[in-house]
Formats: structure tokens, C-alpha cells, sequence
């Protein structure tokens, strides 16, 4: 796939002494509800973290103790070993949040040249325009542009002060996937530059594309941690999708298989090991049409995982 | 509730003076700016005090008097009140309360933009819009209505005005930590008429009822209007430091108010 070779050209530049970020032990809650419970995270100099979690599970709440805007219930947020409330490492930080509203009155210029006048060395309006794909789009009002374009716009407010650490909570929501692409773009040239990112989402192929290390969130909980690779791992292998008149029952019958799925007319496999079950399926089935094999994607890994930790009652070690 | 240092830190950024009065000056150009491209705001914080002057003021019993002044100027003061109390209004609280309810107060705060900065701003747009209604009514009065003052009075009564904006921005702050972005509006006229009425500013004071004549007197609009009418020589004669004083206090309050909204801010849940 073209996302995957594009990534493996990249070589990390994780170094991985510097932390520039932490939550250290975080307990945050909201009234009763517990946003974060016990979360021990790290993000390092030169890396794009990615924090993969369904929607509530405590990403944005994450973000917001690392940029200062909340503060934890206990345990300590830390952004280059000081306190996240502290201007100096904001000047430092750049931060695309989602917003319900921006003011749609000024021009695209006029909030970049606002935002540029908070920071002590910012990027140069051009590049700033240039990097976000913004160059045509300068003397628009806010209001006037589409949903990507606006998404845009965030970014360019994020980056426009050249910060070392960039936070992205949720950028691509809500694109299309042309405006998506743009802007994994975007991303990806300012990570060659050697900026440390961390990025939220809920989208698995985002993290896949773009992160060097994913840690994946839910209920609040850190359950799983690790490169693109190794969380894929973490789940059965293959995936066999065929249009079969075996009923469902039939199919977990066969040994070797995990659990089957259906998709409209089809049904998709799922097992550790596809070529015995192939078999036992051709055997049984000898008008089955449209096999196809292919490796369970992060997208298995991730329901898994969650459903797992659902399962379990959120009882981590 | 942790006790990580909660401070307005915004002493502690090393830069040059140049630099925060150029941050202090961009946001308060854009605050201005984005507020007079805004049609719904312009319109009606504009509009309704110079419409009201108009119609009640140079179409309406412009030969007239009221104690021993003429109605026009009479009502520049009245009607320049209720102007700068709406645009202070609001201009400070709908904005504040829809900066935060939807997140954009949040971008702001997370970006190394000292916080003052952000207020400093929404309150001399305020100023600026008052000093507009006020020159406009000016202008009305002078040409239409035959008013007729020294120029250090039509100085001194814009001075006036346009320092009792302060207060009013104070209240707006208030009222803008304490609302939501959609009921603010609402709420924002739920208090503003009625405050306006009450103090004279629609019906001159000394034909209200002697119920809300009493009122009245706890009414930061009323002392203010006070202070205006006494420049065109219609005001009763309470000392001006007491209206001064009482103004003083409103603010004060106001901006303690404010500052409890503030604190309160940091520990909320958006969306």
C-alpha cells in the first residue's frame, strides 16, 4: 500500500533521551467521570506519537493537561521539564485544537499575523501560508472557506510561531479524503524538518500513516504501546473474505479460526493461520467465489484491543 | 484540586517592551476589525441609539425642553449612555462567552498570548465603538438639532462617556464568564433593557415613577447619565464624585466577578 512505503523511506529521528513531553501517573476527573486513570506516557524529541482512542476515551483531555489548560487531579503533566503553564514552554508548542467557531470576520493573513505576533522567532507569513497550502486563499475571510480549507487555517495558527513540539488534536476530522491527504502532506514536511509531534485521533489509518509510535487509548487508560507494526501484531494474522453458502455456525467450526464477520453478501475470516482454513473452506464449499486473503490491518488490532480491555474491566497491571 | 501555581503568568515571557505593546496593539486592531466586519454588531450597537436620537430627539420634539435644557442635547447624554453601555456590553460579553463555549478562548490560551492582552483588547474596541456613537450623535445634534455647547463641554462629555464605557465593559466580562454562547444575547437584554429603562435613558428620569426613581439610584447607567446630563446642564444636583465613586465600585466588582470566572475557566470541560 502506498501509505506504508511512503513511511518505511522515512527513517525516525526519535531520539530517544529527550523527553519532551510526559504525563507522569495522571489522574484526571470530571465530577464522577474519569477522564484519564493512572496514564504514564512519553513523547520524545524528533518523533510523531500518535494517541489512538475512540471518541471519550481521554485524548483530548491528554492534550489539554499538556498544554496547560487543565491540571491534573494528581500525578504531574510535564512539557520540556517544566510545567505546561508556564509561558516560556509555550513559545515552544504549537497547538491545533478543535473549535467550534473561529472568528469568521478576519481575514487569513490577519489571524496568521496575530497569531506570528505571540511568538519571539515565528516562521515567515509566506512559509506559513506555503507549508499550510494557504498561498490563494490569504485575503479570504474565515467564513468564507470550506471545511478544509478552515482545518487548514488551524494548522497554519499551530505552526506559524516555528514551535519544536506541535500537538494536533484530531486534525483531519471531519475532511474529505482529498483534504485529508493535504494535510498528512503538510504534516509529514514538517516532521522531515525534525519537529516532534503528537497527534489524536480516532482514525486508525491516520495513525498508521503518519505515526512512529502508537499508543492506544481507551476508557481513559493506556492499553497497548508501540510501533504501527507491533500493534498490528498484537492481533490475528489474516483475514478471509468469500461469498459462501456455509452458514456462520459452519465457518467457527473450523480450527484455526477466530471469529467470523459478515459484510453484506460475503463474510470475512478471521485466523491466525489463512492456508488450512482455505483449504477446509475449498473443500467443504466447492462453489465459493471472491477469496480474497489479506493481512488484518490495524483496524482489527484496535477493536481487539478495546473490546479486550472492555472486556476486562479496565483492570491494567 | 491541585495546587500547580494558577497565576496570570504573564510577567515571566522575556520580551522586549516594543514587542508586547506591538502584541497588545494587533490584538486590540483585530478585535476592532473583526467586530466592524461583524454586520449583526455593527448594525445594532450603532444603529439603535442614533435611530432612538432621531426619531425621539430631531423628528420628534426637537423645540422642546426638559427642566431648562432642549431636547436634543438633553438626549445626546441619555441616548449616548444607552449607546456606549450596549456596544461595551456587547461587544465584551457575547464574544467572551462565545470564545469559550465553543473553543477558540482554549487556542488562545494554549498560544504564549499573554492574557491580558486579550481583554485589553476587547475593552478599548468597546471604547472605540462608544467614541463612535458618541461623535455621531455629536454630529446629529450640531447639524439637525441646532446644539450648541463650548467645545471643552462636547469634549469633556465624550471624555465622560467613553471612560463610563469601563464599567459597562466590566460587566460584560462578568456576564461573559457566566453565560453560554447562545443564551448570552438573551441574557444580555434581559439585564440591558430593563437597566436602561429604569435609569432614564428611555423616558427622561425625572418623569419615571418614584418606585423606580429609587431603583434607579443602584444603577451604574443612571449615575452615568448623571454625570453626562450634568455637562449639558440638565443634571440633579448629586456631587459628581458620588457617581464617579459608585461607578468605581461597580467595576471593581465586576472585575473581581470576572476574575472568579477566570480561575473557574481552568479547571472546565469543553465539549
Amino acid at each position: 500500500m502506498i501509505a506504508t512505503l511512503e513511511r518505511a523511506e522515512r527513517v525516525p529521528q526519535a531520539n530517544s533521551e529527550m523527553v519532551v513531553a510526559s504525563l507522569e501517573r495522571v489522574n484526571k476527573n470530571y465530577g464522577t467521570i474519569r477522564a484519564l486513570v493512572g496514564v504514564d506516557f512519553q513523547v520524545r524529541a524528533g518523533e510523531v506519537v500518535a494517541l489512538l482512542g475512540p471518541n471519550g476515551a481521554g485524548k483530548t483531555t491528554a492534550v489539554k493537561l499538556l498544554l496547560g489548560l487543565l491540571q491534573p487531579n494528581s500525578g504531574k503533566a510535564r512539557v520540556f521539564g517544566g510545567d505546561p503553564t508556564n509561558p516560556e514552554n509555550r513559545m515552544r508548542t504549537g497547538a491545533m485544537l478543535q473549535v467550534g467557531r473561529v472568528p469568521e470576520t478576519l481575514r487569513v493573513r490577519e489571524h496568521i499575523d496575530l497569531f506570528s505576533s505571540y511568538y519571539d522567532k515565528p516562521m515567515a507569513p509566506a512559509q506559513v501560508l506555503a507549508t499550510a497550502g494557504l498561498e490563494k486563499l490569504s485575503d479570504r475571510k474565515f467564513g468564507d472557506l470550506s471545511g478544509g480549507q478552515k482545518q487548514r487555517v488551524l494548522f497554519a495558527l499551530a505552526i506559524c510561531g516555528d514551535p519544536d513540539l506541535l500537538f494536533l488534536d484530531e486534525p483531519t476530522v471531519g475532511l474529505d479524503v482529498e483534504a485529508r491527504r493535504m494535510l498528512w502532506e503538510e504534516i509529514r514536511q514538517l516532521v522531515s524538518r525534525g519537529k516532534t509531534v503528537l497527534l489524536t485521533t480516532h482514525y486508525l489509518q491516520e495513525a498508521d500513516a503518519l505515526a512512529d509510535r502508537i499508543a492506544v487509548i481507551n476508557k481513559g487508560e493506556i492499553i497497548a504501546e508501540g510501533t504501527p507494526a507491533t500493534i498490528k501484531a498484537q492481533t490475528s494474522g489474516k483475514k478471509i473474505r468469500c461469498i459462501t453458502s456455509l452458514n456462520i455456525s459452519a465457518l467457527r467450526q473450523i480450527p484455526g479460526v477466530v471469529e467470523v464477520v459478515e459484510d453484506r453478501e460475503a463474510v470475512e475470516i478471521h485466523t491466525g493461520l489463512a492456508e488450512p482454513v482455505v483449504r477446509e473452506l475449498l473443500a467443504r464449499d466447492a462453489s465459493l467465489s471472491s477469496l480474497e486473503v489479506t493481512s488484518a490491518g490495524l483496524e482489527e488490532a484496535f477493536l481487539a484491543l478495546t473490546q479486550d480491555s472492555a472486556r476486562n474491566g479496565n483492570h491494567s497491571n | 484540586m491541585s495546587t500547580a501555581a494558577m497565576t496570570l503568568s504573564n510577567a515571566q515571557v522575556q520580551r522586549t517592551p516594543q514587542h508586547t505593546a506591538v502584541i497588545y496593539a494587533k490584538e486590540a486592531k483585530y478585535e476592532f476589525l473583526k467586530n466592524l466586519r461583524l454586520r449583526m454588531y455593527t448594525a445594532s450597537v450603532l444603529s439603535f441609539p442614533i435611530m432612538f436620537y432621531v426619531l425621539f430627539g430631531l423628528v420628534l420634539n426637537s423645540k422642546e425642553a426638559i427642566g431648562s435644557t432642549r431636547v436634543p442635547a438633553y438626549l445626546i447624554a441619555t441616548y449616548g449612555t444607552f449607546g456606549v453601555m450596549g456596544a461595551s456590553l456587547f461587544g465584551t460579553a457575547a464574544g467572551l462567552a462565545s470564545d469559550r463555549g465553543l473553543g477558540w478562548l482554549q487556542v488562545k490560551r494554549a498560544s504564549p498570548m499573554p492574557p491580558f492582552a486579550y481583554f485589553s483588547a476587547k475593552v478599548i474596541t468597546s471604547m472605540v465603538f462608544s467614541a463612535i456613537i458618541v461623535m455621531a450623535l455629536f454630529t446629529l445634534g450640531i447639524t439637525l438639532g441646532g446644539v450648541r455647547m463650548p467645545v471643552a463641554d462636547f469634549a469633556r462629555l465624550l471624555g465622560t462617556l467613553v471612560a463610563g464605557s469601563l464599567p459597562f465593559s466590566a460587566m460584560g466580562l462578568a456576564l461573559g464568564y457566566f453565560t453560554g454562547p447562545n443564551s448570552a444575547p438573551a441574557t444580555i437584554n434581559l439585564i440591558y433593557l430593563p437597566m436602561s429603562f429604569c435609569s432614564g435613558l428611555w423616558v427622561p428620569f425625572m418623569f419615571l415613577p418614584k418606585v423606580v426613581k429609587q431603583i434607579a439610584l443602584a444603577l451604574p447607567p443612571y449615575h452615568l447619565s448623571q454625570l453626562a446630563l450634568g455637562i449639558v446642564g440638565a443634571g440633579s444636583h448629586e456631587s459628581k464624585a458620588t457617581h464617579w465613586e459608585v461607578l468605581a465600585a461597580f467595576t471593581m466588582i465586576c472585575l473581581g466577578v470576572a476574575r472568579i470566572g477566570f480561575q473557574r475557566d481552568q479547571e472546565k470541560m469543553y465539549g
